[in-house]
Parts: structure tokens; sequence; C-alpha cells
């Protein structure tokens, strides 16, 4: 009976997260097109409501193109480690008090874990593709999300100390007590790093570099297209909000909120995911592409230090006074 | 197989010498600017030898242009650099007119200075927003298209084109401006430095774009004139020279503007150029409209293939003699003065010039064109050798080449 349960919950999160992924596409559109004085995705459906259905519809009826020099296995597999990987992380989210699939201790270390994996998806598409241009987007991706891996994790690191735990939840709770009820202010050096490192991490702009399309033409999904393409998509769009859900939990104060609401607890979560998504899509609106040595330059010269300042400092806090 | 890594082992790897692999890039690709090749030899992603390949888009205009008279000839110039068509037109019809010594009347001079600087507009708006594209700043593109868009409606109203205009004609212009179109450049003129300043505010002091301009691409005035670079590329280097102010044609010697120039060089200063330029080109128009001097718009020593004016005299002379009018345009067999000329002018790109040899027919025995994207092109190479992939884009951008006009 419990795995029922189980099998449900997640029947539900799996639902919910991929219409968020549906409809995260549609407003990007939105906003991108009124931000560029144009109205976006308008044809299907009133405004356009429709459109992530049409083109879910699309991708899924569109030839399957394996090129005949690619790595076919690997081809294959490497969309599903993408999302997989991103799917997975979901299940130690907790979105309110109690809501969540896998209550696990070491939670954040878990969504690390998950997140490094996803890039071996992509490093992988651009090793099995054959192709100049998605080796070139593979490669990018391998460098970019190791230098950046580090300093997310180094950015955390403050919320641990501070917290005490890698239980999402319990960090959360711990937030409770601070200004604001979220660690926003006390950990404001580890959340610029760790804001900075997200954009990277999930390779949107200003680090877009693993599918540059003006340098790479698509980087390392070049050679996919139809469904494969749609999932890496997904994947993309999933490790979005995964982000920016950690972004929630971590400094934020997750599902805690100015007043309580009995009847939907997770809305304060909720709407932090839906600011910080808002955020992606604005300064993806806004900034140019940083170049791939700059943005080594930036992970390893800036972050990073910055990083290990705040680790310190939060230390030596948390010596004072505890 | 164990003879494989045998000598994968054996193989002496020098110090720091990594392995190279050779990248072809376009000519369908998204940054190339319509057909360009570059063949590129990388190590990682550091450019090592970089060799431009152009021809994509020949059409064998300078030999079209054997077969054509003069005024026929004229249509071919549109699809030169089709972003500012009407630059090459006047180009082409200055030429002709130097050629055939052909008088024009002033108030079709102010309009042609006119119609160049609203090109240079259109083409400078393509040119950031392209380049700005290319180095990831999505939304100037549309900002810029939004602007470009009311140039070409001017355009429409002007002649009923919005790209290929032909609307220059040897020894004037086709039509006269219309009070409508005149409001509405005016008000365009008035609302546009608005929006410079609002492009300026998404890139010029924006970090990133500083870091993916500043100091790459460098040119020194020295290597841009060995070069052959013209336009704003070569004024971005420092060196003084715009043949607008320098051998000044139509009614350029009549307005006042600066030319402005740089001083590094780099991607940063060609942009800023081109910015400043937009400025001067606004001035321009504005000074014109204002001057616009009253008169006939077409010379009385024009050949023929005027459209409208002449248009229905000429088919009835014609048609009684050959049938329809068009035969009479072709056969066309009139003495024109003999030698040869190059002209060149000012158009965004840089300095466009028609050499013409004429050997006293109706047309050209021989015609070349001096298009500044194929010098710029052939400048890529020296300029990209060392850089980055992504250098690479932003410098195609920024030598702001077109392969119509390149490849002709």
């Amino acid at each position: 009976m419990h795995i029922i349960i189980i099998l449900i919950e997640i029947l539900a999160l799996f639902a919910l997260v991929m219409l968020h992924v549906a409809y995260a596409t549609y407003f990007e559109r939105k906003i991108i097109g009124h931000m560029q004085v144009r109205l976006g995705p308008m044809r299907v459906g009133w405004h356009g409501l429709l459109q992530p259905i049409a083109d879910g519809i699309k991708s899924f009826f569109k030839e399957d193109i394996i090129p005949a020099g690619a790595d076919r296995p690997t081809f294959v597999a490497a969309p599903i480690i993408c999302l997989v990987a991103m799917l997975t992380s979901l299940a130690v989210l907790p979105f309110a008090k109690g809501w969540v699939l896998a209550d696990i201790d070491i939670g954040l270390l878990f969504i690390f874990a998950m997140s490094s994996l996803a890039s071996y998806g992509v490093v992988l598409a651009g090793w099995a593709s054959n192709s100049k241009f998605s080796f070139l987007g593979g490669l990018r991706s391998m460098a970019q999300v190791i230098s950046y891996e580090i300093a997310m994790g180094l950015s955390l690191v403050g919320v641990m100390l501070l917290s005490g735990s890698l239980n999402l939840s319990r960090i959360v709770e711990a937030q409770g007590d601070s200004i604001l009820g979220m660690y926003l202010l006390p950990q404001c050096l580890g959340f610029f790093v760790f804001f900075i490192s997200m954009l990277a991490e999930t390779n949107r702009v200003p680090f877009d570099l693993p599918e540059a399309e003006t340098e790479l033409v698509s980087g390392y999904c070049t050679e996919y297209s139809g469904m494969r393409y749609a999932i890496f998509f997904m994947a993309e769009y999933i490790g979005m909000m995964v982000m920016a859900s950690i972004g929630t939990i971590c400094f934020l104060g997750g599902w805690n909120g100015p007043f309580a609401v009995p009847f939907f607890p997770p809305l304060w979560f909720v709407l932090k995911v839906y600011l910080f998504l808002f955020l992606f899509i604005w300064i993806r609106a806004t900034l140019p592409r940083y170049r791939y040595d700059q943005l080594m330059d930036l992970g390893w010269k800036l972050l990073i230090p910055l990083a290990l300042v705040n680790l310190v400092l939060t230390a030596c806090l948390k010596a004072m006074i505890g | 197989m164990t003879a494989s890594i045998k000598q994968t082992l054996e193989c002496p790897v020098a110090e720091g010498e990594g392995e190279h692999y050779s990248l072809r890039m376009g000519p369908q690709h998204p940054a190339t600017h319509g057909v360009l090749r570059v063949d590129l030899e990388l190590d990682g992603e550091t450019i090592i030898e970089c060799t431009p390949q152009v021809g994509y888009l020949h059409r064998g205009f300078e030999k079209l242009a054997e077969n054509r008279t003069y005024s026929q000839a004229l249509i071919l110039t549109d699809r030169l650099d089709y972003i500012a068509a009407m630059a090459n037109n006047v180009g082409y019809c200055l030429a002709v007119e130097r050629l055939l010594a052909i008088s024009v009347p002033r108030r079709a001079q102010y309009i042609r200075t006119i119609v160049c600087e609203m090109s240079r507009l259109a083409s400078h708006l393509l040119w950031l927003a392209t380049h700005a594209l290319d180095i990831g700043a999505m939304t100037v593109f549309l900002y810029c298209f939004r602007e470009r868009e009311i140039l070409l409606d001017l355009f429409e109203e002007l002649c009923g084109a919005r790209l290929t205009f032909s609307y220059p004609r040897i020894g004037g212009v086709r039509q006269d401006v219309t009070t409508a179109f005149v409001d509405e450049l005016q008000r365009f003129l008035y609302i546009f430095p608005s929006k410079i300043a609002e492009y300026e505010t998404l890139i010029d002091t924006n970090r990133i774009w500083l870091k993916r301009t500043v100091g790459v691409g460098v040119v020194s005035g020295e290597e841009a004139l060995s070069l052959g670079l013209t336009g704003a590329c070569l004024r971005a280097s420092g060196v003084d020279y715009d043949l607008r102010k320098h051998q000044p044609y139509d009614a350029y010697d009549q307005v006042e503007f600066e030319v402005p120039l740089g001083s590094d060089g780099d991607i940063y200063a060609r942009y800023r150029c081109r910015m400043e330029e937009m400025h001067q080109s606004v001035r321009i128009i504005q000074q014109c409209l204002d001057q616009l001097p009253p008169g006939p718009i077409i010379g009385p020593d024009a050949p023929d293939l005027l459209m409208p004016n002449k248009a229905s005299a000429r088919m009835e002379a014609d048609s009684s003699r050959y049938g329809t009018g068009l035969i009479r345009l072709i056969r066309d067999r009139n003495c024109y003065l003999e030698g040869e000329i190059y002209v060149a002018t000012e158009v965004p790109k840089g300095e466009l010039g028609f050499y013409f040899i004429s050997d006293g027919s109706s047309r050209p025995y021989r015609m070349h064109i001096r298009s500044p994207s194929f010098i710029h092109i052939g400048a890529l190479a020296a300029i990209a050798k060392g850089e980055m992939v992504a250098d690479l884009i932003a410098n195609i951008g920024s030598l702001d080449v077109v392969l119509g006009e390149s490849d002709r």
C-alpha cells in the first residue's frame, strides 16, 4: 500500500513538473517576446496558450535522425542520462513541510551528484554525435561544469555551516529564526556566488557556451532532432527548476513566507521558484555571452575565492556566536 | 591492436605542442552572415590558421554588365550590398555620370545624399543587430529591426521598393520626394537619436560586452591600410579617411558633419565609430532636408530609361520605329566617350569603387567593382589569427561584411 501511495506521489510530481516545463517554455517566449517589442506565440490557442502542447506533439512525431557516423548506443543514451538525472533530483526537494518524496539526510549532496551526472549526458552527446561542433560544445560543457560545480558547492557550505545539516527540510527549518526568515542577508556573498554558478550550471545566458548558437551552431545538440532534442530541452528546464528550488531552499527560506497559507502550503515556495525562473529569462533577454576563457577566469579567479572568503567568514561568525 | 597502441605510446609529443584539428565553419552557419565559409585550423579553441573562402554567392555581375547598357546595368548594383542598395545605386550612377560627363541637378544631388545616408542608417542598424546577436545580446537585434522597419517603409514611400530600389538614375533620380515622405523622415530623425541611446544602454557599458570587444581583433592604423580596410574599420584604427569628406560627391560638400575616429582599432572602437556615424548621418539628413533646393530631379542630358517621366513619350516614339519601348533601349547604340575611369564612394561598408573601361559603345567594355566586403574578408585571416573561435564570430560581425557584395 505504501508503495502505491509513493508511486502515485511520484506520478503526480512528474506530471506537475512536466506541465511546468511545457509552460516555462511558453512563458519564456512570452516574456522575452514582450521585452523585445513583439508578442511571442499568438497562433495556437488563445494568446498561444496551446503552443507548448503543439510543440510537444510536433517533436514527438518528427523523424528520428541518428547520424551515420554517430556512436549509436551513446547517442541514444545521452539525452536519457540528462533527463533521468534531473528528474531524480526532484525527489529530495521539500515543497512544503513534509511535502517531500525522499526526506534523506544528504539531500544537498544528492542534488550535486545528480546535476554532475547530468553533465555526463551533455559531454557524451557531444562526443557521440561525431560532429566537431557538438564535440566543442561537449568540451566546453565539461570545463564549465567542473569549474562551476566547485564554486557552487563552496557557496553552499556556508549554508550547511549555519544550518548544521545537509537535509533540505532541516535547512529550511533552521532559517526560521534568521533575519526575514531566510539566509539571504547573512549569506549574501554565498548567494551571489550561487546565483552566478546556477546560471552556468544550467547553461543559461550569459554562460550558454555549450550551445552558443552563433558559434557552435547548436553545440552539443547540433545533431539531435525530434524527441531526443526535446528531451535535452526538458532536462535543461527541469535543471533550471531544480536550481531555482535549491536557491529558494538554501537562501530564501523555502516554503516559509510572511504568513501561512493553510489550504496550499507550498505557495511561497512556488512563488519564489517562479521569481528565480523569471530572473533566468530576464537575464537571457538582457545580457550578451561570455567567451570561453573569460568564463573560466570568472569561475576560478572570482567565484571560487569569493566562496572561500564567505566560508571563512561564516565559520568565524558561527564560532563567535555559537 | 597492439601495434596501434604501441604506435601511440611511441609517438613523441613535444612540450607545449597540442594536437591541431580543422573545422569548416559555413557556408551554412548561423553567424557567417550569408554564405561565407571559413576553414579553421584549431588548437583547442584557439585559431592557428584561418582561411576565408568566398564565392558561394557569385553571380557574375561584372560580366553581366558587359552585355547591358549603362542604364540597364544599374539594377545589378542593387544586388551587391542588398542591405544598403541605395548607396550602391548612387555609387554606380556617379561613376557612369563621370564617365559620360553627365550633369546632375542640385535637387537630385540632395535627394541622393538623403537616401545614401538613410541606407547608411539601415545598414548600420542591421550591422548592430547581427553583431550584437553574434555576441549573444538578443534584444538589441529586435530593437534595431524596429527602427530599420521605419526606414524601409520610408524607402517604400519614396520609390515603391523596400530592398532593391534602383531609385537613383544616371543623371538624377527617378521620382521626386513627396511631402508625406519628408514629414515621415522628419519624424524619424526626431525620434532616432533617443533610440540609439536605447541600444547603448543595453550594451555600451555592459561588462560582458566590453570584455568581448575591448582589445579583441586589434588592427593598427598601418596594418589596416596595408590590408586595404576602408570605412569604419579603417577609421576605428585612427586613419582619417572618408570619401564623403575628402572627395565630396553629391551634396556632401554642402553639409557639415564630422568623421568619427577611433584609436584602438579593436572591435569596440569599430562599434563606437559606427554608432557615432549614425548620429552624423542623422545630422546630414537633417541639413539636406532643410536645404533641399527646388528644381528638376533629372538632368537634360541623361541617357534614356527614365521612368516614369519620359517613359510614355519614349514608348510612343520607339513603337513607331521598333514596335515596343524596351527594344529601343536595348538597341541604344549612342556613341559615348571612350576611356576608363575609377570612381569611388563611401558606402556603409567602406569604399565602393566602380572601374569602367568604355570603348565608345553603349555598354561598358569592362566593369570592375572594388567591393569593401571582399577586401575585409581577406583581412579576416590576419585579424583572427591567434584568437578564439568566439572572437572570430565577433570579428566577422565587426568587419560588417555582406557576401552579396563580396562575391558579386
